[in-house]
Parts: structure tokens; sequence; C-alpha cells
């Protein structure tokens, strides 16, 4: 039976369309022109790219307009003049032909006018196959670069220049760093200093500032690092499919899995040079491909510097006498974590003690979310009540990710819901997107934003990685700045906002007329901060209407009797 | 208004191939539901409208807006689904949570497309829910940007009442007046009290604040609109409503609100219908003194801007308005772009321009309809302009390549009508070169790669 969805009342939405994806993966590209096939006003997605990176350079996304004209006679010859002239335009290396919601219906046929446009083109031209309404911005983003890699690759593989030796130092692909990606440029520059540290050398970072030209080359590296969930797995697998690259896909966010990926790359790696080992015993032809592959090993930076000694930790590969594989990735996974990432200490320090079993609720894409529900539950001993994500597509994976870390799970993207579950269990911060911190503004629970959809200020100019150990740190902040700020508010409450005249006149309420009695005053520090000062209002008004002048212990219980 | 053009020379209309950037239409929803503040908006749309609301309208989404997306799937889209049923569901949850005077649907393209039946289905649905109904299409396939304001109150004319509610057979004939344009209040307070100096009553407005306070048009009413996208709500108010249509310029700028004034005073001063209220005549002379105050209070203004120049990229229909008021204040105009000229409408403030441009001695700008955002940067290339009043998608781009930029929709967002506000507009268009002229002796005014 199909599944009717009915027409939907929303105000608020978590992904965006499926042309948002793929227009996000076209301009992170280098020379990459999108053009899209739609009505005037979808260009949104450039006042987006311009105003939140605050790009420097002109969007390379134009439309291709329908109008009444399209309407009526179909686009004709309109797509293919608009590809043809943007190609002499800007001599892009690619064209892509993005379609829209609106594109979808008319069903013209794209794919023709596509193949009639590159005849006469110097650009590649494709056609993005993408469905508003299966996919999402994230599902259509991830299926586009796998699109485009697979469209270059093929290429290459029927021009036989696809170079399947690999780099002689173990090196890296980086898949899944976007335009308009949530800190996705800090979490690259820290990745790079993470893998320089390991000693991997970085083969491609795509999409963002990559070249499709260079797409020929991602099978040198050793493997592929996929940091986010939801975008970039598809190209891994169809790389791992077809040209038996491994992938990680551990995202490196908080201490604790910042060691899992770690450990993973390491083991990884010696697969491979293991592997090519035996390539290269068995293969004399790659000999000159591979044999200066120990020597290069020993050769670089040494990965982990102690007194001297160079234990690297693909030693035992490389030379095939040591035994003591991990023992340089342990040490730097130790050192990092002790002394370089400050987050392990700062869960010890008494600052955190503070934060012990404090409720919080959790909210954003697959990756976020689950993430910091486990750095919160494990690293910080915080409660986390509710960890919820919107990516539905990928519910089963987040399941498991968050499954002993939380109380309980949320997978929705109707943002009503899961404003209704914050107002239930009225935690004492919320991590969330931007909604979610609306959602806390109007019930006055701090929200630290750590996922997209973003506002302008999450594209901050300074340096905030949310992966690697750098991350860490920040992360610690985000969360730890949440809870002050939160603790700050209930202070101002129990003292009655910034005026502190009243905490040195000794009585809460001079201006009152009321004479609260020295039992009655102990009796009201007892009530909880945060409802002290609703208890003391109640009982002042309960006083007043009573003709009560002298509030005693015994005015304060009829007064709570009186309320219930 | 009275011309007498002695040049020859004649303003160029050029028409490019409309790849331009602007809003949607819908952006609409974002002032209207404010304005008319018992209303509902509900946009019949895809996922694809929903975002551009939420971005472009940002912290307004949390404010509980009365307006909302009915997002349509796949299953409405291939008509799996009864759209009658559907959005009679949606408008009764609507009635239940917020209990509006008026839900206004907003069609989109989707809808067009589809060609989803709304004008069809809202009398019925109306009936059933006890809620008026207004349809509006203001999708991306015809209009721009501000034209979505235009489908919405061409719509809201129909609905207004043609008999005053309180009968009074002596007062049947009366010629009254109403002035069609959103404004926010305080700027529809002020041009109200501008006529009333000028002994005229204006009657109502279209859209009034409330849904029930539409005012009463009928053939003895004069109507003047107040921005110059309003075309379709002028030709609504003419052929529908048997309205009399006074033609002006609009008052944008200390001219042009004179000139709107003076013309609404000559038209409505012929004896036969006068509707002044003591019979007194128009003090023109205290009207141009008022406007001489007014350029003088803005001489620190037009001391940046004279003789520096500006080009506009075109998006949201002020263009023609604001380059007039722009050459009135001693600036150059290289060219108007624009989405949409309707010359009929348009022809007082066309006139007032061509009329400008010879008084200030300045060359007649090339009017630009449906721009080619590309050749218009080539052309900017070349020109080296002062000042691009342009869209968010281009600003910084061109900011980066040393070109100073104005971003236009705030002019649309902004007071800008009225000679109270004159100022406000010219402290938007002097934001940029002000700021700029701070950071200009830092010497890093190009801020790409070459």
């Amino acid at each position: 039976m199909i599944e009717q969805i009915s027409m939907k009342l929303a105000y608020w939405m978590y992904a965006g369309p499926a042309h948002i994806g793929t227009l996000r993966v076209a301009s992170s590209f280098k020379n990459v022109h999108a053009i899209m096939h739609a009505p005037l006003g979808d260009d949104y997605f450039n006042v987006m790219r311009s105003m939140l990176e605050r790009e420097r350079d002109f969007t390379p996304v134009t439309a291709s307009i329908v109008d009444r004209h399209v309407l009526a006679r179909g686009s004709q010859e309109k797509v293919v003049e608009n590809i043809t002239r943007k190609d002499k335009e800007e001599e892009p290396d690619l064209i892509l032909l993005t379609p829209t919601c609106t594109s979808s219906i008319l069903q013209e046929d794209l794919q023709n006018f596509v193949e009639r446009a590159s005849l006469n083109c110097q650009s590649d031209v494709i056609l993005a196959d993408v469905n508003h309404y299966r996919v999402n911005e994230l599902q259509a983003a991830d299926r586009t670069l796998e699109q485009i890699v697979r469209f270059y690759l093929d290429k290459s593989k029927n021009q036989s220049v696809v170079t399947q030796n690999k780099t002689l130092k173990p090196s890296a692909n980086i898949i899944g760093i976007f335009t308009l990606g949530f800190h996705n440029q800090h979490d690259c520059r820290e990745l790079k200093r993470l893998l320089t540290d390991l000693n991997i050398q970085i083969n491609e970072i795509i999409p963002e500032g990559g070249s499709v030209q260079n797409l020929k080359n991602l099978p040198k590296a050793w493997f592929n690092l996929v940091p986010y969930r939801e975008i970039g797995l598809m190209t891994a697998l169809y790389l791992e499919k077809n040209f038996h690259m491994p992938y990680v896909s551990t995202t490196p966010m908080g201490i604790i899995d910042t060691a899992v990926c770690i450990r993973e790359i390491c083991q990884t790696i010696q697969q491979v040079a293991l592997t090519l080992q035996n390539q290269n015993s068995k293969n004399q032809r790659l000999k000159e491909g591979f044999d200066t592959y120990p020597n290069a090993m020993t050769e670089g930076p040494p990965f982990e510097n102690r007194g001297g000694e160079t234990p690297s930790p693909f030693a035992q590969v490389c030379e095939g006498e040591r035994h003591l594989p991990f023992e340089g990735v342990e040490n730097y996974i130790d050192r990092q974590t002790r002394f370089v990432s400050q987050a392990a200490w700062f869960s010890r320090s008494i600052d955190c003690q503070n934060l012990t079993g404090k409720k919080t609720v959790i909210f954003g894409d697959a990756t976020h979310a689950a993430y910091i529900t486990k750095i919160l539950a494990r690293e910080m001993g915080l409660r986390v009540s509710c960890a919820g994500t919107y990516c539905k597509h990928d519910a089963d994976w987040f399941r498991e990710q968050v499954q002993g870390f939380c109380d309980d799970v949320v997978i929705s993207d109707d943002h009503t819901q899961v404003g209704d579950l914050i107002a239930k269990l009225e935690p004492s911060a919320i991590f969330g997107t931007q909604m979610e911190r609306h959602i806390g503004k109007r019930l006055d629970i701090p929200c630290g934003v750590i996922s997209a959809p973003v506002h302008i200020q999450n594209f901050p100019l300074g340096y905030r990685p949310f992966l690697g150990y750098e991350g860490t740190n920040q992360i610690a902040d985000l969360v730890y700045n949440s809870f002050t700020l939160g603790m700050e508010d209930k202070l101002l409450e129990i003292f009655n906002g910034h005026d502190t005249k009243e905490v040195i006149t000794k009585s809460l309420s001079t201006e009152s007329g009321l004479n609260w009695t020295v039992p009655a005053l102990k009796e009201l520090e007892n009530v909880p901060g945060f409802v002290r000062g609703k208890v003391k209002r109640n009982v002042e008004k309960f006083a007043r209407q009573n003709n009560i002048v002298n509030i005693t212990v015994e005015t304060m219980f009829e007064a709570k009797e009186a309320n219930s | 208004m009275t011309t007498n053009i002695l040049s020859n020379e004649k303003i160029v209309f050029e028409c490019e191939t409309g790849n331009y950037h602007t809003f949607c239409p819908i952006s609409c929803v974002a002032w209207l539901y404010q304005k008319i503040e018992d209303s509902f908006f509900l946009v019949i749309g895809t996922k694809t409208c929903g975002y551009f609301l939420q971005n472009a309208l940002g912290v307004m989404i949390f404010a509980e807006p009365r307006y909302a997306m009915a997002e349509l799937e796949e299953s409405d889209i291939s008509a799996q689904l009864n759209d009658y049923k559907e959005l009679k569901r949606i408008c009764f949850q609507i009635k239940q949570d917020r209990n509006p005077s008026v839900i206004v649907w907003i069609g989109t393209c989707t809808t067009e497309i589809i060609k989803m039946d709304l004008e069809g289905m809202a009398p019925n649905i109306e009936k059933e829910i006890q809620i008026p109904i207004v349809v509006a299409r203001a999708n991306g396939l015809d209009y721009a940007f501000t034209q979505g304001e235009d489908t919405v109150l061409a719509a809201l004319a129909q609905r207004c009442p043609t008999v005053p509610a309180k009968l009074n057979n002596s007062s049947i004939a009366q010629p009254s007046l109403v002035l069609f344009g959103s404004v926010p209040n305080t700027v529809a307070t002020q041009l109200s009290n501008e006529l009333k100096s000028q002994g005229i009553t204006v009657n109502g407005w279209l859209p009034a604040q409330r849904y029930n306070e539409l005012p009463v048009l009928n053939e003895n009413t004069y109507v003047c609109g107040i921005n110059p996208f309003l075309s379709r709500t002028a030709t609504t108010l003419m052929r529908r409503k048997k309205c009399k249509l006074i033609g002006a310029p609009f008052p944008i700028g200390p001219d042009g609100t004179r000139y709107w004034i003076e013309k609404i005073c000559s038209v409505l001063n012929r004896p036969e219908d006068s509707i002044f209220s003591e019979g007194r005549n128009i003090n023109l002379n205290n009207l141009h003194e008022r406007e001489t105050k007014i350029w003088n209070n803005l001489e620190e203004y037009l001391k940046l801007i004279q003789g520096k120049s500006v080009f506009f990229m075109g998006d949201n229909l002020l263009e023609i308005s604001l380059a007039r008021f722009l050459i009135r204040c001693g600036m150059i105009v290289y060219e108007i772009g624009i989405p949409y000229l309707d010359k009929r409408f348009q022809a007082c403030e066309l006139t007032l321009l061509k009329q400008t441009c010879i008084q200030m001695k300045v060359p007649m700008p090339r009017i630009v309809e449906k721009p080619d955002n590309y050749n218009q940067i080539q052309r900017i290339r070349e020109l080296k302009p002062d000042l691009v009043i342009t869209g968010l998608s281009l600003a910084n781009p061109l900011e980066a390549r040393g070109i100073t930029t104005k971003w236009s929709v705030e002019f649309t967002f902004s007071q800008i009508h009225g000679f109270t506000n004159a100022r406000d507009i010219l402290e938007l268009v002097t934001r940029p070169i002000r700021r700029n002229t701070n950071l200009t002796s830092l010497g890093w005014n190009t801020l790409v790669l070459k």
C-alpha cells in the first residue's frame, strides 16, 4: 500500500529542498556552473551563499527562467541556449543542469537538452539526478557529489587516465566539505592538521575548493575520510566498490570518537600498506611505483618525536621487524587527549562537576546530534533526556549511535513536535539548531547551536571547528557557556534582577509593607532557587488579600493551600 | 501635472533576457500580514517556497507569524489526494488555532502548473468555514518581488464594499478619496495629514489595518496609488470597481511628494465634484515652502552624493521613482534596471523623470526592463559607477571588487514615502558612501585576487 502523505501545514523546515543540496555541491567545486531550471525568484541560494558565507565571488549559479511562455511552449531552445551561453561566458569545466520542484512537475526532457547542449560546449554538461519530491537537501547533495565523481572517473577510465597507483606516502581524500555547511571550513582545517600530525598526506579535498579535473586523482589516495554522515558516504561507497578504496566514516568529534577515528585510520593504512607490499612483491612491474615506499615512510617527519625515537605507526609494515604498530598512535592520542585538548581536563575540573546530571535535550542533523549526545553523556556526565534528529532517512543509524546515552530518541522533522517535547521535558539547556534556539528563547532555556539549519552567526570569522582536538575545546566552551548563562539567569531570578540593594537590606520585600518573620524567611530560603521568587510573590499576594501584615510560616502554608 | 518638455532627447527603453535576481513575489506576506492585523496568509506551494520564506524572513518566522505553508507533497501533485479536502482541513486548523478575519491564499508556481483551481475552491471552503478566503496568485512565473503585493491588493479590492455600511441617501453621490498601497501605519497617517493640510480628507486605505475596515469603492471614488508596482490593483479598481484613478508621480522624495499632492489637489479641486472640506483653494505656495524646507534639511546628505553616479540593477519596481529623486538630489543615473514597467501606470513618474533630467542638466538614463545581471555586471565594470543599487546576491561580490553597493531590498522595507521620510531614503543611499569614506584610506578596497 502506498503511504499517503497529506498536504502539510508548515512554518519551518529543517532540511531544504533538493536543488539546494545540488547547488551546494556545484558551487563548492571550483569552476563549476549550475543552471537551475526554475521560475524567477528561485535563485535565493545565491543570496544565502553571498550573505551567510560572506562570499566574495559571484555565486556560479544562474537560472534558466521558467515563465508563462515556457509553460505554454516548453523550454524549447531556452535551456540549451542558456547552457551554451554560460559555456562561452565563464568557460567552466562543468555545467550542471539543476532541476527544481517546478521542473519536476513540468517533466520536460532535460536530459535531452543536456545532450544537445554538450554538442556545442567546451564544458562537460550533466543533469543532476535529483527528484524534488523524493529527496531533501542533504540526500541530494550526497547523490550529486557521487554523480559528479562517477562521471569524471568514468570519463577518465575511458581515456585510460585514471591513476590507480597509490601515492608513495599514506594519503587520504577528505570527502564532504561543503559551502554553507555547519562550521565546515574550520573542520576542514582541523582535519588537515590531524592528518598532517599522523604523517598522512592530503590527496584531494572535495567538493570545497576542489577541481573536477583533479577527480581522476581520487584513487591515488590510500583511503577516504568521510567526516559527516549526511554528505559523502555515497561517494565513498562508490570508490570502495569500483576502486577498492577503504573509507573511515567515524566522525572525529569528541575525545573518545576522535581517538576511535584515528585508530581506524591507522588500521586502514596498515591494511593498505600490506596489500601494496603483497602486490609489490608479486608484481615486479609495479616495482618502480612502490619500492621507494618503505624509505618514504621512514624519511618523512617523525610521527611522534619522543627522545629521538621515530616509532612510526606503520613501522612494522615498512620495515618488517618492529612489532609496536600502535605505540606511536596511542602515544599521540594520549598526549593530545590529556594535554593538547583541554576538554579531558575540563571534564575533571570542578567547574564541570556542576554540570553533572543536568538535563539536556539534543536535536540536529544525524552526525552532530549523535556525536554531541555521546560527548555530553560520556565525556561530561550530563543527562541527555532526549536526543533527536530530523534526518528521518538515517533514523536506524542514529538510534544505534545514541543507544545507551540518552533516555529517549525522537526522529521528526516537525519543529512543533520538538518544541512541545522540550516544553514538556524542561531541560536546563538545549543543544540544537537555530529553531531550537528560538524555542529556548520562548521557554527561557539556554541553547547552544550544534547543527544546521543555521543563521549568519553560525559562520564565525574566528577559528571554530567542531572536529578534532581543537573541536573538543570549542564544544566544551559551547556547553559550559550555555549552562553558565542558564545559571546566571537563575541567580538573577533569585536576587530579583541586577539591582543588589535588596540583598543588602536582608529583607526580600522592603517596599511591600509586609513584614516577613525570621522563621518565614528561613522557610523561604528552603524553597528551591528557581521558584523562590514565584512563591514569595504568591505568599505576599495572599497576605495582602487577607490583610495579613506579618508573614509567618503558617501564612506561607495557608497561601500554598489557597493556591493549590 | 503640466509638463513643458523642451528637449527632443528621449529616454531609451530596452528589454533584456530577464536573467536577473529578485525575490519571489510570495515575500509580500512578510509585510502584508503585519499590515493587515487580523489576516492569515497561507502560501500553497512546495518546500522551495517554504525554504525561501524561512530564510528571507529570518527572525519573523519565530514570532508566531500569521502565515504558513500548505506544503504540497508528491501525492498532491499527482492528484492522488483531493485538493479541496486537504485545503479545507488546513483552513479549519488555522481557524481553530488563530481565528483570523480573513485567510489569504497565495498561489505559487506549483499551483499554476498543476492548475489547482484556487479561485474555484475558495468560495465553497469559505462557506464551510465561515471565514472569507481571498486568492492571490503571487507566483514567480508571472511576477517579481513587490508585484506580489499588487496581486493581493487587486484581490482584496474585489472584497471592498460598494455601498457604505450606513446608507445615507444624501451622501450617496459624495465623491471620496481612497489611497492604495501598503505602508506602515505611521506613514499612512503622515500622508493623510499632508493631504489634510491641503483640505483633502482621505476616506480610506487599501489595505486597511483590519480586514473589516476595507474602504468603500464605487464610481464616486477617486483612487491614487502610492507605490509604482501597483498597476494591477489600479486596473482592478478602475475596471471592476469603476473608481477614477488619479495618475500622479509617487510620493517618494520631497519632489515626488509635492507633485503627488498637487496632482490630487488639482483633480479633486474641480468645481463639479469638489471634495474639499470647506471649499478652500490649494495653497500651493505653502506646499512649495514645505518642499524647500525639506530640501534644506537634506543639505548635509546632498553634499555627499552630488555629482556621484548610480546604477540600478533593478529588482523591486521602485527604481524609476528612486532614480528620479536621486537625479533631483544631484546624482547621475546611468541605468535604471526594472523587472517590469507599466508605462501607463508610471506615465506621470516617467514624465517627471524626464523633466528632472532636463532641469538638472543630466543625460537621460537608459531604462532596462527584464535586465540581464551578467550583462549588467559587464556594464558596471566599464562604467565604474559610484554606487550600485542591487540585490543581496550580488552586493558582496561587487563590494569585494571595490564597487560600493546599496542593498535594494532595504528600500522596500524602510519608510520612504512623504516629506518626512525623504531623509530616510538618503540615509540609506549615503550609508555605504559614508562607510566607505571611512575605510578608503586604509587601502584595501579590492579584496579579490585578480
